[in-house]
């Protein structure tokens, strides 16, 4: 899995992405993105990484053929189980790649933002194993509504530092992460947990993230005979779970769908759909697409999901979404939950809600007769107080 | 005489205010740049508020949401300048982040820049190869001079760039970090920092922001340079309503 850039040099996918950085942030940024040219194509640091993903996150995650959903909807869905992963989510398999390069540049001091808290467990997860000290930014607000991985995070070692800022929820606690960054430019490496922020970072989780539609296209192989199937669903809030979901395809004509948080519905006021209320702008080092006021302040998303209320897009989805080779589809919070709990009772499988979005998605497409691929990028432990207060 | 010539023609350490317009009152800048042009400081850096400013300390984040809930915004702030400018010919650099003003309109910007006098424009987060590349032409067709930020430790070839930049200045942050923090000025690995950056062959004259707080950090911050900058100190002593006792102590 040598890396073959999507962005150009410069990080930008046409007009989305580059590096807006402060000057005080350009070494670091600059020593990141030439450790991650190099290690990306380095045997030793790709067989490593594959070791880790294999033993300790236990890879490859199933590709199942979901055939109770499949008779309901008529047609072919299989699961991508990244559910299954180590720690319960997707989340792992960049934090695994970001903390060996933290590692081979000598970085002693971890820093990541988080939101729903799984990016942060993943974080605590890595710092754990590898002896690094850790430290993980989180809203106040979702601090509140986020417990259980909290607890995780504090059981692993990490010291969880509440952003008090702002909305308080995941776009604060990146400006913190920002902040302690550049007051730490020498020893601290900051794990981020979606393909967002200042190029290399989208370039580099996407990287890391593209062994699902690797493990995909090898895994559909073998049971249809085929690599590439009609279609793959994904949830995207920052986007990372469907950017490694979407890796291998871009080039193809498979359907790509994006599921967006619509809130409380997309004119609600109360919604994080980017793709939908977002226009073209810069947040956290990166041009995207972006919930801004008329004058360039940042809108504070919703979404029931802590994983999905980010007021910006990963900037190649942005790319994606603009030139129209990614569909994006805008789902409710009533709609997710209901998805959710309908497809616990079908499969047996209690998703995120994050992944909710993306289940809920399947019945608002044209999918009859087709061969699907959703990607389910976590389980849904961590959201069972708000599932069952809707049950 | 423009900002850059002002800055270097005379030996003495000049002094910047930084604060976000419309803080604390909506029209503050109205009365507060008069004043301080009164008690002696030499350029103002005025800056414009945004929701999620990355590189600053508490306290101007603070400011800068009181400010906009004020109701602050990019238009505002430039009706603002237009009237100070009736009366006072300080020197005004605005300083802000990238978004808002992308969203303002970048021609626009400049043209009110232009109309309004003002002498510097500072976006820490809009990089220099962005802005030669996309902006520049724009800026100078308005002769409007950009202001960039350099790290002690800023390669010489870069360096050389914003040097070429025809800049008022050039901002050295002495120590990166957020606005607000304590940069320890006059300790022996600051002090070397400084020392050698101004033995570096540039033109633009330099002035040192990012933790000044009083007269001796101060005085140790500009020591080799032509100035210095204060923003979240100045900001608090607004809150406490000694800022004319804080200028004062100054000098």
């Amino acid at each position: 899995m040598k890396y073959s850039p999507i962005a150009d040099e410069h990080g930008f996918y046409g007009d989305f992405g580059g590096a807006f950085i402060p000057e005080m942030l350009r070494k670091n940024v600059e020593e990141l993105k030439n450790a991650f040219l190099y290690y990306s194509s380095e045997p030793e640091f790709i067989a490593e990484f594959k070791a880790l993903l294999a033993d300790y996150v236990g890879r490859p995650t199933p590709l199942y053929y979901s055939k109770n959903l499949s008779e309901k909807l008529q047609a072919g869905i299989y699961l991508k189980r990244e559910d299954l992963n180590h720690t319960g989510a997707h989340k792992v398999n960049n934090t695994i790649g970001q903390i060996l390069l933290a590692k081979r540049m000598g970085k002693k001091r971890i820093i990541a933002e988080t939101g729903a808290g799984q990016h942060g467990v993943a974080t605590a997860t890595v710092c754990a194993l590898m002896g690094l000290e850790c430290i993980v930014y989180m809203g106040a607000i979702d601090i509140e509504r986020q417990k259980p991985n909290v607890g995780r995070m504090k059981m692993l070692g990490a010291e969880v530092r509440a952003a008090e800022s702002g909305s308080k929820t995941l776009k604060d606690a990146t400006n913190e992460a920002i902040r302690d960054w550049l007051a730490n430019v020498d020893d601290t490496f900051y794990i981020i947990g979606s393909v967002v922020g200042p190029d290399p970072y989208p370039e580099m989780v996407a990287y890391f993230q593209s062994v699902i539609s690797d493990e995909i296209k090898k895994q559909l192989l073998e049971k249809t005979g085929k690599e590439n199937p009609d279609m793959v669903v994904a949830c995207v809030g920052g986007g990372s779970n469907a950017a490694g979901a979407f890796y291998h395809f871009i080039d193809s004509d498979v359907q790509l769908i994006a599921a967006e948080a619509a809130g409380r519905g997309v004119d609600s006021g109360q919604s994080a759909a980017t793709s939908v209320l977002g226009t073209i702008g810069v947040i956290h080092g990166s041009q995207t697409l972006l919930m801004q006021t008329k004058d360039g302040q940042i809108v504070e998303p919703y979404s029931i999901s802590a994983g999905l209320d980010y007021p910006g897009i990963g900037p190649m989805h942005a790319h994606l979404i603009h030139s129209k080779r990614v569909q994006s589809i805008a789902i409710t919070d009533n709609e997710a939950l209901s998805a959710g709990l309908s497809f616990s009772r079908l499969e047996g499988i209690i998703p995120a809600l994050e992944t909710s979005h993306a289940i809920a998605a399947l019945e608002r497409l044209d999918i009859q007769g087709k061969t699907v691929v959703l990607n389910l990028s976590g389980r849904g432990d961590k959201d069972l107080s708000t599932y069952l207060k809707h049950l | 005489m423009n900002l850059r010539e002002k800055i270097t023609l005379t030996k003495d350490k000049k002094l910047s205010i930084y604060f976000p317009a419309g803080y604390p009152k909506k029209d503050s800048a109205l009365e507060l740049i008069p004043r301080l042009e009164k008690s002696g400081i030499d350029f103002i850096e005025l800056g414009m508020p945004f929701s999620d400013p990355m590189a600053d300390g508490p306290t101007v984040q603070e400011a800068s949401t009181i400010a906009l809930n004020n109701g602050m915004n990019i238009e505002v702030l430039f009706e603002q300048v237009k009237q100070v400018r009736e009366t006072s010919d300080l020197p005004i650099v605005l300083m802000g982040y990238f978004n808002p003003v992308l969203q303002f309109g970048i021609e626009k910007f400049a043209e009110f820049c232009k109309s309004t006098k003002i002498d510097g424009v500072l976006i820490p987060d809009l990089p220099i190869e962005v802005y030669i590349q996309k902006y520049k032409s724009i800026f100078e067709a308005a002769e409007v001079p950009l202001v960039f930020m350099v790290t002690p430790d800023v390669s010489a070839e870069r360096l050389k760039l914003i040097d070429q930049q025809n800049s008022p200045f050039i901002y050295l942050v002495a120590k990166s970090n957020i606005t607000g923090s304590n940069t320890l000025f006059g300790t022996e690995d600051i002090e070397s920092n400084l020392k050698s950056f101004s033995e570096r062959p540039i033109e633009t004259p330099v002035v040192v922001g990012f933790g000044i707080s009083d007269a001796a950090s101060f005085q140790d911050a500009t020591k080799h340079f032509s100035g210095g900058i204060i923003g979240s100190a100045f900001i608090k002593s607004l809150a406490s309503e000694s800022a004319d006792t804080f200028i004062e102590s100054l000098r």
